[in-house]
C-alpha cells in the first residue's frame, strides 16, 4: 500500500506534548495518597501498631501533593489551549475522553445499584426463609422477616450474637447496632425531594448559563453559573443535615446493617461525586470572572464540567428513584 | 510546524518523562515480561510444593499467597499490560496516527503501574502474610477473615483499576479520533478492531471491580454488611460483582490474542484474512455475551435453577462466534503458500491449543457436569490452555513478528523454533495432565493432595520446569537480538505482511506519521 | 437420557484406551453410585465426543494445509477471503449441535434440582477446617457430629508413611442409607466451603447465612470419599468428606447406637474424672480439633502458642471463655458450640498440663457447665 508524505490542505498538526513530568508527580502522589490510606486504615506502621503512627501524614502529604499536581496538570492543558497549540482534532480527543470516563463512572455506580437490587430483590427475601433458593433458612434465622426499609438484622431477629447456633460471620459482636426504626419511611421524605428539585434546578441554571456562554454573553454567564455553584453547596449541606439526623437522631449508621451499608454508600458516594462537580463548576467560574476564559466556540473545560454534572444529576434520579421513593 | 525529527531525551528522564507512544509502549512490554517472570517464580514454588504429596517446601498458608500473587501478577501484571503495551505501541503506527490520543495521560496510566504491583508484592512481607484469598478473593475469606495485608491489597486493585480504565479511554479515542484520512473502521487491521472493543470491555468493568473491592474495603473497616448475612447482606453478592468484572476479563485478556493472530497467519499465509467482517461482527457478539455469562462461575453456589439454564444457555452461546473465529483462522491458511516462521508457530500453537481449552470451556459450562469439574483442576486446566496457550503465546508471537520492526534487527529463527517447540512440549506435559486428575476428582487450591493424584501431579510439575525454562531461551533471544541481532532495513521485513506499520522504515522511527499517510484507495 | 446403557459401555471401552496407557491412574470422570451421577457422566462424555469429533475435523483440514499448502512446495496461493455460504453455515450448524448439548443438559439439571420428598433430612455446617453433620429428626431429637482429618500430622510433614487414603480419611464418617433419597441441608459457620463427593456426583457451596438444598439417592453400599472444594483458608486442602454408604438396617443400628452414646456423654458430664483420664481424653481432643492451629507441640501456627500462653498458665476463667467464646474476629472458634463439656473440660485440662505448661490444674464437665452457664 503506497502512502504519500504530504500533509493535507488545512491540515493542523497534532500536538504531542515532547516530554512531561505531571505523569511521574501524580503517580507519586497517588500512591502515597493511598498508601497512607492504607496504613492509616490498619493503624499500623509495617506491622506496629501505634497511635503515633505517621499514617496520617502519609495520606495528607501525598493527598495535598496530588491535588497540587492535578491543578498543574490542569492549567498545562488550558495553557496550551490558549496558546492555540490544541486542533480542533485534539478538542475532540478532549470530548472523547471525557465521555468515556464519565462512562465509567456509571459503571460504578451501577456496581452499588446492583448490590442494591440484589439485596432487595433477592438475598433479603432469601434470608427471611422466602423464594426458591431460601426455603430452608428459617433454620438459620427463625423470626426473621423481610422488608424494605428493614427494621431489623437476620442477627438481631435471633437475639444477637450469642443466641446464633452457625453462619455468625463476626460482623455483628454486639447488638446495640440499629437497623433502622419504625419512622424509617417518613423522616426523609421532604429532605430528599428538596434536594431533587434543587438538583434538577441546577441542572436547568447551568444549562442557561451554557446558552449566555454561546451567546458571548459573560455576566449573565456569571451569574447562571453561580447560582448554580450555590445550588450544588445548598444539596450537599443539605445532605450533611440528612447524614447528622440519620446518625445522630435515628441510630441509622453505617453499621445499621444491609440498609445502612446501601443507604450510605450510595448516598455517600453520590454526595462525594456532587463536590467533585460542583468544584468543577466553581474552577470554571473563578476561571470565567477572573482570567475571562472561555468563548462562545471555545469552551471545553466548562462543557465537560457540565457534562459532569448532568450525570450527577442523573444518577441522583435514580437514587432518589430506588433509594428513597421507592 | 516546528522541529521534524527530534529523537528521544537521553538518560532515566526520557522514560520517566515520556509521551511517546513507543517509549511507553516498551516500558509496558518490559513491565509484563518482568511480571511474568515473577508471576512464573510463585507458579515454580506452586509446582514444586505439588511435585509430590505431602509437604515439603512451604506451609499451607504460604501456598495460598503463592496460588493468590500467582493469579492476580499473572493477569493483572503479565497479560493485560503486555496487550497494552502491543496497543501503545501498534495503534498509532496502524492507524497512521502521530501518537496516542492523550500522550501524558498515556504516561500516566503506565507510571502508577510499577508502584502499584510493588504494593501488592510488599504484602509478602507484611504481618500475617500476603492475600491468601485466590486471585477470585470471595468474601468473606478476603473480609472478616483476611491477613491485615488486605487493605493493601485493595488499594493496589484500585490503582490496576485506575490504569486499565485510563489506558482503555486512550485507546478508545485514538482509534475514534485519529485513524488517518481513508482509514474507515471496517478498513482498521484486525488488530485494532479486538482492542477497541477490549478497551471498551475494559472501561465497562475495571470500575465494576473498583465498586467490589470498596464495599470490600467498607466491610472490613466500616462495619457495612454488604458480604455479611447477619447484616442483611449476602458473600454471594460479592461473587456476583466479582464476575460481572470476571468474566469480561477473560476475554479482555483473550480479544487482544485474536488480534494478534488475526494479523500474522494472513502474513505467513500470504493470503488476506478470510472473512474480515465476520471476524468484526464476532468479536464484538463476544463482547456483549460475556456481560451476561458471569454466573457461570457460580454453578454451584445454589442459584435458583431459572438463573441457572439462563446463564448455562448464555455461555454455550459463546462458542459459536468463537468457532467462527478459528473457522476463518483456519479457511485463511486453505490454500495459501504458508511458511512457518517462529511468529506462525505460535500462532498454530495457538490455534490448536486455544480450540482445546475452548473446548474445555464449553465442557464447563454445562452447568449440570460443572458440578463434577467446578473448582477441580479440570477448571486449572481449562484457563491455563486459554490463557497460556492462548494469550501468552500470542503474546509470544507478537513479539517475534514486530521486534524486527521495533529494533531494526532480526531475532534468532533457529533459537526462536527451539523456543517454540519446548513451550509447545512443556506447556502440555504441564497442563495436559492436569485433565485427568481434575476428572478424578482433585481439587483445585490445595497444598497437598492424595496419593492417586501423585503421578499425573509429578508429570506436570516436570512440565512447568520445562516450560519455565524456556523462557529462558526467548528472554535470551530477544536481548540478543536486541543487542547485537541481524540489522533488517526492508520496510517489510515479511513478505506476507499487511498493513500501514510495513510502510514505515526500519527500524521505525521515533515519530511516525506526524503528517497522515493518504491510504491507497484499492487497500481493503 | 443419552444413550443409556449400550453407549455407557461404548464410551467405557473408548475410555479404557488411555486408562490402560496410564495403568493405575483414573484418567476420567467416574459415573458414581447414583443415577444423576451416572447422567452427568454420560453429558461429559456426550459433550466430550463431539468436542473431539470436531476438533479431529477443524485440526484435520489445518494440518491438511501445513502439509500441501506450504510455500516451500511451490504453491501459489489463491486470494480468496470471503464466502457468505460458508460462514453462514459455519454460524448455524455449531448453534443446532449447541441445542443438542442444551437439551439432555436441561433435563439432568431439573432432576438435581428436584429436592422435594426426601426421607432423610441432614444438614452440612462447613467450619474451617472440618464439616460438621446434624440428622434433623422432626422429634427434636438430633444426632450431630463433626467431622475431622484423620490423616496425622506425621504422614502430612513425610516423617510417617502416607497410608492408603492419605489426606481422604476422617475420624467418623458420614452415614447414609442406600436407595433412600437425603437431603442435604448446607450451609457454613465462618467462610464459604463446599461439599463434594465425586461418586455421588454433588457439589454444593456451605455459604455462612444461607442454606443451600440438595439430594443423593446412593445406590451400592460403600466407602465414598470427596473433598471440600472452596478455598477457606490455610487448611482448604485439609477437608475431607467420607460417606458410609450402608443398607437401611445398619443405619437404623448405628443411629441406635449413636443416640445411646450420647446419652452417656450425658451422664459423663455428670461426672468427675481422673487428671490421667482427662489428659488422655484432652490429649484426642486436642489433635483432632486444636492440633491443627495450635501445632503438635503446642507452638502455634495459626493459632497463638499455646506452650507457656499466659492465658494457658493464667485463670482458668478465661482460658475457659477462651475455649468456649473464641475470639471474635479471628479464626479461633467459639468450641463451646462444637465440644460437649466432657471433651471440653478434657482439652482445657490438657491445655494447662500438657508442652510444659505443669499448672496441676484439674477442669471438670461439672466446671465448664457452670462456667457456662454464667
Ligand atoms: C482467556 C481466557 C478465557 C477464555 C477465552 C475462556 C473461554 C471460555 N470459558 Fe473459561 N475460564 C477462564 C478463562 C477463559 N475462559 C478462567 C481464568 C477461568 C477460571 C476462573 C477461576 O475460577 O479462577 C474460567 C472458568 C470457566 C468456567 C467456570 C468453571 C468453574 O469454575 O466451574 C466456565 C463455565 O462455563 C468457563 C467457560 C468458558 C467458555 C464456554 C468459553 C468459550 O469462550 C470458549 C469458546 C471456544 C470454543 C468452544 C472452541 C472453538 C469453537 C469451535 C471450533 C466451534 C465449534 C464448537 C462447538 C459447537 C462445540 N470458563
Ligand atoms: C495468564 C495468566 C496465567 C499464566 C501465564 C499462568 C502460568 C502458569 N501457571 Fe497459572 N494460574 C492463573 C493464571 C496464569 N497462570 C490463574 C488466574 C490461576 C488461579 C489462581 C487462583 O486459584 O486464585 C492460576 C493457577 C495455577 C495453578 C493452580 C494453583 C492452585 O490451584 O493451587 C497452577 C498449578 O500448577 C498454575 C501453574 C502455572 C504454570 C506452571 C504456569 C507457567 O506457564 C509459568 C511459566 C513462566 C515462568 C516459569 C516464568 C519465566 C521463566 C523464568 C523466570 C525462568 C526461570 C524458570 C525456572 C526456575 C524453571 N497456575
Ligand atoms: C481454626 C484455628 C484454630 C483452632 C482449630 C483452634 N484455635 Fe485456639 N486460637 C486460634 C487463634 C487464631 C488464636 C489467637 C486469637 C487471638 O488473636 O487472640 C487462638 C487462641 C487460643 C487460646 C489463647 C492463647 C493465647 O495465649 O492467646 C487458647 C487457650 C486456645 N486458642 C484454645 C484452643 C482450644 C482448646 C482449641 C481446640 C478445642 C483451639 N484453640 C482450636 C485458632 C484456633
Ligand atoms: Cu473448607 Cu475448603
Ligand atoms: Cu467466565
Amino acid at each position: 500500500m503506497a502512502t504519500t508524505e504530504q500533509a493535507p490542505a488545512g491540515f493542523e498538526k497534532y500536538y504531542v506534548p515532547e516530554s512531561s513530568s505531571l505523569a511521574v508527580r501524580a503517580t507519586i502522589g497517588l500512591l502515597a495518597t493511598v498508601f497512607g490510606a492504607g496504613l492509616l486504615l490498619n493503624d499500623m506502621t509495617f506491622g506496629e501498631p501505634g497511635a503515633a503512627s505517621m499514617s496520617k501524614w502519609v495520606l495528607i502529604a501525598g493527598l495535598v501533593f496530588f491535588i497540587f499536581t492535578l491543578a498543574s496538570w490542569f492549567r498545562t492543558a488550558i495553557r496550551e489551549n490558549l496558546q492555540g497549540m490544541n486542533s480542533a482534532q485534539l478538542g475532540h480527543s478532549y470530548v472523547l475522553g471525557m465521555f468515556w470516563f464519565i462512562f465509567s463512572e456509571v459503571m460504578f455506580f451501577a456496581a452499588f445499584f446492583g448490590a442494591l437490587f440484589y439485596v432487595r430483590q433477592l438475598a433479603g427475601p432469601w434470608l427471611a426463609g422466602e423464594g426458591e433458593a431460601g426455603r430452608m433458612n428459617d433454620l438459620l434465622w427463625p423470626g426473621f422477616d423481610f422488608t424494605w426499609p428493614p427494621m431489623i438484622t437476620p442477627q438481631e431477629a435471633v437475639g444477637g450474637v450469642d443466641s446464633q447456633p452457625i453462619a455468625n460471620n463476626g460482623a455483628f459482636l454486639t447488638q446495640d447496632r440499629s437497623m433502622a426504626f419504625a419512622d424509617a419511611h417518613h423522616w426523609y421524605q421532604w429532605l430528599p425531594m428538596w434536594n431533587t428539585i434543587i438538583l434538577l434546578s441546577s441542572s436547568f441554571t447551568v444549562h442557561v448559563a451554557h446558552t449566555a456562554l454561546l451567546k458571548d454573553q459573560r455576566s449573565k454567564f456569571n451569574l447562571w453559573l453561580g447560582i448554580t455553584v450555590a445550588l450544588g453547596i445548598i444539596f450537599l449541606g443539605l445532605q450533611a443535615a440528612e447524614y447528622y439526623e440519620a446518625y445522630a437522631l435515628f441510630g441509622l449508621t453505617l453499621n445499621s446493617g444491609i440498609y445502612g451499608s446501601t443507604f450510605f454508600m450510595l448516598t455517600g458516594f453520590h454526595g462525594f461525586h456532587v463536590a467533585m462537580g460542583m468544584t468543577m463548576l466553581l474552577i470554571q467560574l473563578i476561571r470565567s470572572m477572573k482570567n475571562h476564559h472561555f468563548t462562545a466556540t471555545d469552551h471545553f473545560g466548562f462543557e465537560a464540567s457540565t457534562w459532569y454534572w448532568h450525570f450527577v444529576d442523573v444518577v441522583w434520579v435514580f437514587l432518589f428513584l430506588f433509594v428513597y421513593i421507592l | 510546524m516546528g522541529d521534524h525529527h527530534h529523537g528521544p531525551a537521553t538518560g532515566i528522564g526520557r522514560w520517566l518523562f515520556t509521551t511517546n507512544h513507543k517509549d511507553i509502549g516498551t516500558m509496558y512490554l518490559w513491565f509484563s515480561f518482568a511480571m511474568f517472570i515473577l508471576g512464573g517464580t510463585f507458579a515454580m514454588i506452586i509446582r514444586a510444593e505439588l511435585f509430590q504429596p505431602g509437604m515439603q517446601l512451604v506451609e499451607p498458608g504460604f501456598f495460598n499467597q503463592m496460588t493468590t500473587l500467582h493469579g492476580l501478577v499473572m493477569v493483572f501484571g503479565a497479560i493485560m499490560p503486555s496487550f497494552v503495551g502491543l496497543a501503545n505501541w501498534l495503534i498509532p503506527m496502524m492507524i497512521g496516527a502521530p501518537d496516542m490520543a492523550l500522550p501524558r495521560m498515556n504516561n500516566w496510566s503506565f507510571w502508577i503501574l510499577p508502584p502499584g504491583f510493588l504494593m501488592l508484592a510488599s504484602t509478602l512481607f507484611m504481618e500475617g502474610g500476603a492475600p491468601a484469598f485466590g486471585w477470585t478473593f470471595y468474601a468473606p475469606l478476603s473480609t472478616t477473615y483476611a491477613a491485615p495485608s488486605v487493605t493493601f491489597f485493595i488499594f493496589a486493585i484500585h490503582i490496576l483499576g485506575v490504569s486499565s480504565i485510563m489506558g482503555s479511554i486512550n485507546i478508545i479515542a485514538t482509534v475514534m479520533n485519529m485513524r488517518a484520512p481513508g482509514m474507515t473502521y471496517m478498513k482498521m487491521p484486525l488488530f485494532v478492531w479486538t482492542w477497541l472493543i477490549t478497551a471498551f470491555l475494559l472501561v465497562a468493568v475495571m470500575p465494576v471491580l473498583a465498586g467490589a473491592v470498596t464495599m470490600m474495603l467498607m466491610d472490613i473497616h466500616f462495619g457495612t454488611s454488604f458480604f455479611s448475612a447477619a447484616g442483611g447482606g449476602d458473600p454471594v453478592l460479592f461473587q456476583h460483582i466479582f464476575w460481572f468484572f470476571g468474566h469480561p476479563e477473560v476475554y479482555i485478556i483473550i480479544l487482544p490474542a485474536f488480534g494478534v493472530v488475526s494479523q500474522i497467519i494472513p502474513a505467513f499465509s500470504r493470503k488476506p484474512l478470510f472473512g474480515y467482517a465476520s471476524m468484526v461482527y464476532a468479536t464484538a457478539s463476544i463482547a456483549f455475551l460475556s456481560f451476561i455469562v458471569w454466573a457461570h462461575h457460580m454453578y454451584t453456589v445454589g442459584m435458583p435453577v431459572a438463573g441457572e439454564l439462563f446463564f448455562m444457555y448464555a455461555t454455550m452461546l459463546i462458542a459459536v462466534p468463537t468457532g467462527v473465529k478459528v473457522f476463518n483462522w483456519i479457511t485463511t491458511m486453505w490454500r495459501g503458500a504458508l511458511s512457518f516462521e517462529t511468529p506462525m508457530l505460535f500462532c498454530i500453537g495457538f490455534l490448536i491449543l486455544f480450540t482445546i481449552g475452548g473446548f474445555t470451556g464449553l465442557m464447563l459450562s454445562i452447568a449440570p457436569a460443572d458440578f463434577q469439574y467446578h473448582d477441580t483442576y479440570f477448571v486449572v486446566a481449562h484457563f491455563h490452555y486459554v490463557m497460556v496457550a492462548g494469550a501468552v503465546f500470542s503474546m509470544t508471537a507478537a513479539v517475534y513478528y514486530w521486534l524486527p520492526k521495533w529494533s531494526g534487527r532480526m531475532y534468532n529463527e533457529t533459537m526462536g523454533k527451539v523456543h517454540f517447540w519446548i513451550s509447545f512440549v512443556g506447556f502440555n506435559i504441564t497442563f495436559f495432565p492436569q485433565h485427568f486428575v481434575g476428572l478424578a476428582g482433585m481439587p483445585r487450591r490445595i497444598p497437598d493432595y492424595a496419593l492417586q493424584f501423585a503421578d499425573f501431579n509429578m508429570m506436570s510439575s516436570i512440565g512447568a520446569f520445562i516450560y519455565g525454562a524456556s523462557q529462558i531461551l526467548f528472554l535470551y533471544n530477544v536481548l540478543a537480538t536486541i543487542i547485537a541481532g541481524e540489522k533488517v532495513t526492508d520496510e517489510k521485513v515479511w513478505d506476507g505482511a499487511e498493513g500501514l506499520e510495513w510502510t514505515i522504515p526500519t527500524p521505525a522511527p521515533y515519530h511516525t506519521f506526524e503528517v497522515p499517510p493518504k491510504l491507497d484507495a484499492a487497500h481493503a | 437420557m443419552v444413550g443409556g446403557n449400550v453407549m455407557r459401555s461404548a464410551l467405557m471401552a473408548l475410555m479404557a484406551l488411555p486408562a490402560a496407557a496410564f495403568g493405575d491412574n483414573q484418567v476420567n470422570m467416574s459415573p458414581g453410585v447414583t443415577t444423576i451421577g451416572a447422567e452427568i457422566y454420560d453429558l461429559h462424555m456426550l459433550i466430550m465426543i463431539i468436542c473431539v469429533v470436531i476438533g479431529i475435523g477443524v485440526f484435520g483440514v489445518m494440518f491438511y494445509s501445513i502439509i500441501y499448502h506450504r510455500k516451500s512446495r511451490g504453491v501459489v496461493p489463491s486470494q480468496f477471503h470471503e464466502s457468505t455460504k460458508v460462514e453462514v453455515a459455519w454460524t448455524v450448524v455449531p448453534f443446532l449441535i449447541l441445542i443438542g448439548m442444551a437439551v439432555p443438559a436441561t433435563s439432568t439439571l431439573l432432576e438435581v434440582y428436584d429436592n422435594d420428598d426426601a426421607e432423610l433430612d441432614i444438614l452440612i455446617t462447613g467450619h474451617q477446617w472440618k464439616w460438621k453433620y446434624e440428622y434433623l429428626d422432626e422429634s427434636g431429637e438430633n444426632v450431630s457430629f463433626f467431622s475431622n482429618l484423620a490423616t496425622p500430622q506425621e504422614a502430612i510433614y513425610n516423617t510417617d508413611q502416607k497410608g492408603e487414603h492419605y489426606l481422604l480419611e476422617v475420624d467418623e464418617p458420614l452415614v447414609l442409607p442406600v436407595d433412600t433419597k437425603v437431603r442435604f441441608l448446607i450451609t457454613a459457620n465462618d467462610v464459604i466451603h463446599s461439599w463434594w463427593v465425586p461418586e455421588i456426583a454433588v457439589k454444593r457451596d456451605a455459604i455462612p447465612g444461607f442454606i443451600n438444598e440438595t439430594w443423593t439417592k446412593i445406590t451400592e453400599e460403600g466407602i465414598y470419599r470427596g473433598q471440600c472444594t472452596e478455598l477457606c483458608g490455610a487448611y482448604h486442602g485439609f477437608m475431607p468428606v467420607v460417606v458410609h454408604a450402608v443398607s437401611r438396617e445398619e443405619f437404623n443400628a448405628w443411629m441406635g447406637a449413636k443416640r445411646a452414646d450420647e446419652a452417656a456423654q450425658v451422664a459423663a458430664a455428670a461426672m468427675d474424672l481422673s487428671l490421667d483420664e482427662l489428659m488422655s481424653k484432652g490429649e484426642a481432643v486436642y489433635n483432632a480439633q486444636c492440633l491443627a492451629c495450635h501445632g503438635a507441640q503446642g507452638e502455634g501456627g495459626v493459632g497463638n502458642a499455646i506452650a507457656g500462653s499466659a492465658i494457658a498458665l493464667g485463670d482458668i476463667g478465661t482460658h475457659l471463655d477462651v475455649g468456649i467464646k473464641g475470639v471474635a474476629g479471628t479464626a479461633m472458634q467459639a468450641f463451646g458450640r462444637q465440644l460437649n463439656d466432657v471433651d471440653m473440660a478434657a482439652v482445657i485440662t490438657y491445655q494447662r498440663n500438657a508442652f510444659g505448661n505443669n499448672t496441676g490444674d484439674v477442669i471438670q464437665p461439672s466446671d465448664v457447665a457452670s462456667h457456662k452457664q454464667g
